[in-house]
């Protein structure tokens, strides 16, 4: 028989943890933003089949990073959670802080129960009739949930991110304005403080929108898309040489 | 809530993989919300609740127009005189129904979630055939209440968005309370003024109609259905209460504003003033 070595729980949480941000780490990255339109949803996706970004309910998304199959199923429980609760009350009764708690506990569970956390980061987003009404919920491997007001960010550079969003954001700004800020958060993860140029097929753009009735949630993509880039990347790169003095000619191509 | 492991995780039926159809969850999840499950002791119920009745739809150039009364029965009693029995099922496609009333909107409503949720969970809407053979699939859960009198017949018609043309994309499907579903040529029309509808139509009804003209031939199978049929209404200028009319089209289903519905019935009603046959 082999022998059993005591494991201090708080050394298996350690490593459990160290396993799924490691993992996680690697993914590329999503940000989620609210704007005077909507609230906005981008991800940096190589594959146009295999979604980061899902609508849930009426006024509700849903984005994620890491492990697509983990993802997946808890997306896949959240549609059936918003469907039946819709369903069987009103279309009215189904929130995103109610979804997210759901979601919460079950990776929550997952973490404590299972020897493989689910090595995953997910956000839930609700729109709602103001942008201080917008409710951001991000979730994390060990079920914490953090409701992140105005923007938040997920994925391997999510730190760098978010402190592109926090400089830049306005959750008065319109959809075009908000996109142009994603955009640069996305890019800025090139390593020290350069940018990659992230293209229309690698970004995965999605928007609940703040005036639609009924199911806000609409992508943006081919020409849509196309519209929103060019019109935004301009403004954006002015933007950027006038503050970036240190280094006029890095970023001019 | 039950069969999970740890606690606070989501039930297994909630995490399974494999299905997309929002009735087979509702299966294991919750069956008591499946019209089609619930016991019933032997007996005929015909009589306990309000019936639908009549529905139209015909095909047009641009797509399908299904219209509906808006009246609900109980043997000669007149239960509801505003009733809604054309529903979107979802952005391109109508349904409509007649029988028990209340197993049918409920049934319609668990419809419009199967849609949805398909559309939801693989990203992709399902084709207009998908979503026909689903709602037969739906109906064949309800046969055993159907035969005690309780049965629910829905029409179901939309905007094919793979069709090759837009004057081939209307489709209508009748089905059964077996649950059988029959693809119609041109127009149809179900519930108890049902022969008097299609009689109207017939005799009006050619290819390549406009959404405007189908629009007003159906408000005038309706009001010839109600013209012989106790139980289907016919417009009602004294409550203002006149047919629910909706469209699918390749700009998507939409229902007929209330104003213009009102003018065509009102049209009707002084064209058989004139001359009472039509």
């Amino acid at each position: 028989m082999a022998m059993q070595f005591y494991t201090s729980p708080e050394q298996i949480m350690r490593d459990r943890a160290e396993f799924a941000r490691k993992n996680i780490s690697r993914g590329r990255n999503v940000v989620v933003l609210s704007c005077a339109d909507g609230v906005l949803l981008v991800a940096e996706n190589v594959s146009s089949a295999l979604h980061k970004v899902y609508e849930l309910y009426d006024r509700i998304g849903f984005a994620a990073v890491g492990k697509y199959n983990e993802f997946e199923n808890l997306r896949t429980a959240l549609v059936r959670m918003a469907d039946l609760r819709g369903l069987s009350y009103d279309r009215r009764d189904v929130n995103a802080a109610s979804l997210a708690k759901a979601a919460a506990q079950s990776l929550g569970a997952i973490f404590s129960e299972q020897t493989k956390p689910f090595e995953v980061e997910i956000c839930v987003a609700g729109v709602g009739a103001t942008p201080e009404a917008d409710e951001l919920y991000r979730l994390t491997f060990d079920g914490s949930i953090n409701d992140e007001p105005g923007y938040l960010a997920m994925g391997g550079a999510a730190e760098q991110l978010v402190e592109v969003l926090e400089e830049g954001h306005d959750s008065e700004a319109p959809l075009a304005e908000a996109f142009a800020l994603a955009l640069r958060a996305l890019s800025s993860d090139g390593g020290n403080g350069t940018r990659r140029e992230l293209s229309t097929d690698v970004l995965e753009v999605a928007v609940l929108e703040r005036a639609r009735p009924g199911r806000s949630f609409r992508r943006i993509e081919g020409l849509a898309l196309d519209a929103l880039m060019p019109a935004t990347e301009a403004p954006a790169e002015a933007e950027e040489t006038a503050a970036e003095t240190e280094s006029p000619e890095s970023d001019e191509s | 809530m039950t069969g999970q492991g740890f606690p606070g995780k989501m039930p297994h039926a909630y995490m399974t993989a494999g299905t997309s159809s929002f009735s087979e969850f509702l299966a294991n999840a919750a069956p008591e919300l499946l019209p089609g499950r619930r016991p019933l002791p032997p007996g005929d119920f015909a009589e306990v609740s309000a019936h639908a009745t009549t529905i139209v739809a015909l095909k047009t150039a641009d797509g399908v127009v299904m219209a509906g009364d808006r009246r609900a029965t109980m043997g000669n009693y007149i239960s509801s005189r505003d009733i809604e029995k054309v529903f979107p099922a979802d952005g391109y496609s109508l349904v409509g129904i007649a029988g028990t009333a209340g197993l049918g909107i409920e049934l319609i409503k668990l419809y419009q979630v199967e849609l949805e949720h398909y559309e939801k969970i693989e990203g992709a809407p399902l084709s207009l055939n998908g979503k026909a053979n689903r709602l037969a699939t739906m109906l064949r859960g309800n046969l055993g209440i159907a035969l005690q009198g309780l049965a629910v017949v829905p029409l179901f018609a939309g905007f094919d968005l793979d069709a090759a043309s837009a004057a081939e994309a209307g489709k209508i499907y009748s089905f059964d309370v077996v649950g059988g579903i029959y693809a119609e040529r041109d127009f149809d029309s179900i519930g108890s003024g049902s022969i008097f509808a299609k009689s109207s139509l017939k005799k009006r009804y050619r290819r390549g109609l406009s959404t405007d003209e189908a629009v007003g031939f159906a408000v005038e199978a309706l009001y010839d259905a109600a013209d012989d049929d106790s139980a289907t209404g016919g417009p009602d200028p004294t409550r203002d209460l006149y047919p629910v009319v909706m469209t699918a089209t390749a700009e998507g289903s939409k229902r007929v504003d209330e104003a213009t519905v009102a003018d065509i019935a009102r049209a009707v009603i002084a064209a058989r003033t004139e001359n009472p046959y039509g």
